[in-house]
């Protein structure tokens, strides 16, 4: 990298001095100098690099079955498995991590080996980007002409990266999608989707021999999902009111004073990591709702989806809030005129006027909502409980999909057991489920402004 | 019109609750922020404290080994010097809870001390060493002496210790530096943000370096090139849709395609930027074409007329004047990724690193994930340190946005 950087360096310092020098002064430069140069540069760097990324992809499969066909015969037909130890026993090895006095002479040997070639590909990589930068840029920095259209070309090089660029998010979607839909896949083939969908009983444990107690986990996704829905339920009964109410009274009774403070300290709420709200959902609404609960004679179990509800509705006040602050400034005054004009105070234009107006729109800002309550994670790990309750009492330890998806994969895992894999067919549901919700939001705002604008 | 009057009253009456209730909505947002915040900082204002004992240690020749020093037995030392305080405490359990008023720290200070500066061996020094984190507790007052004492953390005796020790001035609180220069550890004396904020300043470091030039050339092709069609179309909708699938999603991304697939080193922050730059794309993308939108036309045309080519106009022209608003829509972003926990703890972010990190390979935590790991331990002192490391991260999210709206504010221009 750095013999690059230093490559590209020289390379543009070099094309911009001769192309200046050379034709200062002459007006029949097709375009600046600069411009040259830049592409001199670009030359330079890009043939190299994309050598050292090929590079970076195939070197360890290269340099393992190389060391690999250093072993001795008898290790060449070994199963797959066994194989893949030996490979990883190697890798080790090389990367120094091992401690074990036990070491196979042999491996040892192999992996001296590989360190040894690892070092020549390293300088040979050096070597081949080096002279690679210099060669191209010497082309390019040959073929420069008065006439020759720099610029156009460079600036063709920029826009096929401007592109390139772009497609990121669709690889991103895209990535997101094989990869869960990859894993959901496999888990299915253990267990059939709808023991998966319809399946009233969560255990995801799988034993380790068969004749274990309770051996067959049970992979049914009712009670997370139930979960789920009654803690995104309660924080949207907690944060649409409130969250309305206040776009209300911010748009159309306070006065800018008001306004441009309350507006950033609401905001506030948005920006306080997830983290936090978990911290403060364990440490003070849950201990709080427990004890007004014995207060009341009520059994309230530690942890509560109400407590987590109530907190995961303060956190997403903010959204409903500015959402509905939007859609109901979107509503034209003269629709409010005209009922000032019949009479109506504004308690009674608001609810007879604006809201049915603005209705698809606050829809849509509360399915965002929803879509953030149901995705959000921290939270729900922090302040609400493992136990897979199907219940309906918010008084319960209730768990959620991405509780279970987090206790899932944190840690060491292996990827060919029902248990890890049942948690990409999670994150596929809660992908979906996001989706369809946001999908239609969007679409429902969208139609809503086009309908004013 | 008397019709009208006999309603009005009540009609004004509606009116005029409506209009508390708007406000009561507001009042009450407002004040679960305040309650989150004054219960943050009330737990965690004691943290920046720590209870230290003065001791006197007396680095004994014979305990070390001048060609081994850092094996020389350093806890002897401490627990010579509190028995030197109280000579008359006899018997084996006496003598342990006595010796456990001296955090397991304490040994560490000491053989720092030594590796620096060898001429201290055979000398006598006064040396503030960090106590227990129940000694710290107790004189922080949260374990009460009322409380019988098989229910207390420390017992009678310790307590009597303990007072004799600040009646001696010997035990004190003082500002806890380490928490600011230690990596994380078991003991909550030990415990510092030091790693996860360097962690955090690594991951932040590559989401910054790849999300901003990806997500402003995305935004420029989108806004200046792309020609109306269905795949700009397709990738239009694509990223309003990413902005809304729940992180957990690309931490489950990260772990399949960046872990799984491409065997990158786990608990990185390098994979945890990769993964924090798919997420705040979207966010940047969308700020900065709407900063490229409100460049006026004019500006772009005058630059074409002149003979400027469609690049040049957007590089001399466009870019400069949409570079403040990218740059709010940047930092909130950034904002956004230091406080993300969920995808990070998919990625293996979440082991326990006492090393600070020195390289974006080096295995790491950041601060959420950290808070999220005292969150979950079970000794009191980790509360308040939880708490405190909340206060940090919460004065690290409120001066971005600040610089974020300062920038608004200054460079923001009506056409």
């Amino acid at each position: 990298m750095a013999i690059a950087s230093f490559a590209y360096m020289q390379g543009k310092r070099r094309a911009f001095s001769l192309s200046g020098g050379r034709l200062c002064g002459s007006r029949s430069l097709h375009s600046r100098p600069g411009y040259y140069g830049m592409l001199t540069a670009v030359w330079c760097v890009l043939p190299a690099l994309l050598v050292f990324g090929v590079w970076m992809v195939l070197s360890d499969t290269i340099l393992t079955a190389l060391a690999l066909k250093t072993l001795p015969v008898s290790m060449h037909n070994l199963s797959a498995d066994q194989s893949n130890l030996l490979v990883n026993d190697l890798r080790n090895l090389v990367a120094g991590h091992v401690a074990a006095k036990d070491i196979d002479p042999v491996l040892q040997q192999a992996a001296v080996q590989y360190q040894g070639m690892e070092r020549i590909g390293r300088v040979a990589l050096g070597v081949v980007m080096f002279s690679i930068a210099l060669l191209s840029a010497s082309l390019v920095y040959m073929r420069i002409r008065p006439e020759m259209r720099a610029r156009n070309h460079v600036e063709r090089i920029v826009q096929v990266g401007l592109v390139l660029c772009s497609t990121i998010a669709i690889l991103t979607t895209l990535g997101i999608v094989l990869s869960v839909l990859f894993e959901s896949i496999r888990f299915f083939q253990h267990v059939p989707v709808t023991d998966f969908l319809f399946g009233t009983k969560w255990s995801p444990q799988m034993a380790m021999r068969a004749d274990q107690a309770g051996s067959s986990g049970s992979f049914g996704a009712v009670p997370v999902l139930s979960g789920t829905f009654m803690i995104s339920g309660i924080a949207l009964t907690v944060a649409v009111p409130i969250g309305l109410m206040s776009a209300i009274y911010l748009s159309e009774y306070a006065n800018s004073r008001v306004r441009a403070w309350a507006k950033p300290v609401m905001e506030i709420l948005a920006g306080v990591p997830t983290v936090v709200y978990g911290f403060f959902a364990a440490l003070v609404v849950a201990p709080f709702v427990r004890n007004s609960g014995e207060m009341l004679g009520l059994n309230v179990s530690s942890e509560s989806a109400l407590a987590a509800g109530l907190v995961m509705g303060i956190m997403i006040i903010p959204f409903v809030s500015s959402l509905s602050d939007d859609v109901i400034n979107a509503v034209p005054q003269a629709m409010r005129d005209g009922s000032y004009g019949l009479g109506a105070t504004k308690s009674e234009t608001i609810m007879n006027v604006i809201i049915p107006a603005a209705l698809p729109g606050i829809v849509g800002g509360v399915l965002l909502a929803a879509s953030r309550a149901i995705g959000e994670t921290m939270i729900v790990v922090m302040a609400a409980g493992l136990s897979a309750n199907l219940t309906a009492n918010p008084l319960q330890a209730v768990t959620t999909v991405t509780v279970q998806i987090v206790t899932l994969l944190v840690g060491d895992q292996e990827f060919d057991s029902p248990k890890t894999l049942v948690a990409f067919a999670l994150g596929l549901l809660l992908f979906i489920v996001t989706l369809i919700l946001n999908v239609i939001a969007l679409y429902v705002v969208r139609k809503y402004r086009e309908e004013y604008e | 019109m008397d019709r009208v009057n006999v309603g009005l009253a009540r009609r004004y009456r509606r009116e005029k609750r409506f209009r508390l209730f708007g406000l009561g909505a507001i009042i009450a947002s407002i004040s679960f922020l305040g309650l989150l915040f004054v219960s943050i900082g009330a737990n965690g204002w004691s943290a920046f404290q720590q209870a230290e004992i003065l001791l006197d240690i007396h680095f004994d020749t014979e305990q070390f080994d001048v060609d081994n020093l850092s094996s020389a037995n350093y806890g002897a030392l401490v627990k010579n010097s509190m028995k030197g305080l109280f000579p008359d405490v006899k018997g084996r359990s006496d003598t342990r809870n006595l010796h456990k008023l001296a955090s397991t720290g304490a040994s560490y200070v000491l053989q720092k001390m030594v590796m620096k500066d060898t001429g201290i061996i055979g000398s006598t020094q006064k040396v503030w060493l960090p106590a227990d984190d129940e000694v710290d507790m107790f004189l922080k007052g949260y374990i009460s002496r009322d409380v019988p004492e098989s229910d207390r953390r420390l017992n009678d005796k310790q307590v009597y210790w303990i007072d004799q020790l600040v009646a001696g001035g010997r035990l004190e609180k003082k500002f806890n530096t380490t928490f600011f220069t230690a990596g994380d550890s078991r003991e909550p004396e030990l415990a510092g943000i030091r790693g996860a904020a360097v962690g955090s300043f690594f991951t932040l470091a590559v989401t910054l370096l790849l999300a901003f030039p990806i997500g402003v050339a995305t935004a420029v092709y989108l806004e200046e090139f792309a020609p109306r069609n269905r795949w700009t179309d397709l990738i239009e909708v694509n990223i309003n849709n990413l902005a809304a699938v729940p992180s957990i999603v690309f931490g489950l991304l990260g772990l399949a395609v960046f872990l799984n697939v491409f065997g990158m080193p786990r608990s990185a922050p390098l994979v945890g930027g990769l993964v924090l730059t798919l997420m705040t794309l979207p966010t940047i993308i969308i700020a900065s074409r709407a900063s490229l939108k409100s460049v006026p036309p004019s500006i772009r045309e005058a630059a074409l007329g002149v003979g400027a080519s469609k690049m040049q106009a957007i590089t001399h022209h466009i870019l400069p004047l949409a570079l403040p608003g990218m740059m709010t829509g940047t930092i909130i972003g950034m904002a956004q990724a230091l406080g993300e926990t969920a995808p990070l703890l998919m990625i293996g972010m979440v082991a326990f690193i006492v090393d600070v990190p020195g390289a974006v390979t080096d295995p790491s935590t950041v601060l959420p994930v950290q808070i999220y790991l005292w969150a979950d331990s079970p000794e009191r002192a980790f509360v308040e340190r939880t708490s405190a490391a909340i206060m940090v991260l919460l004065a690290f999210l409120i001066s971005m946005n600040a610089v974020a709206v300062f920038l608004r504010k200054k460079f923001e221009r009506r056409w």
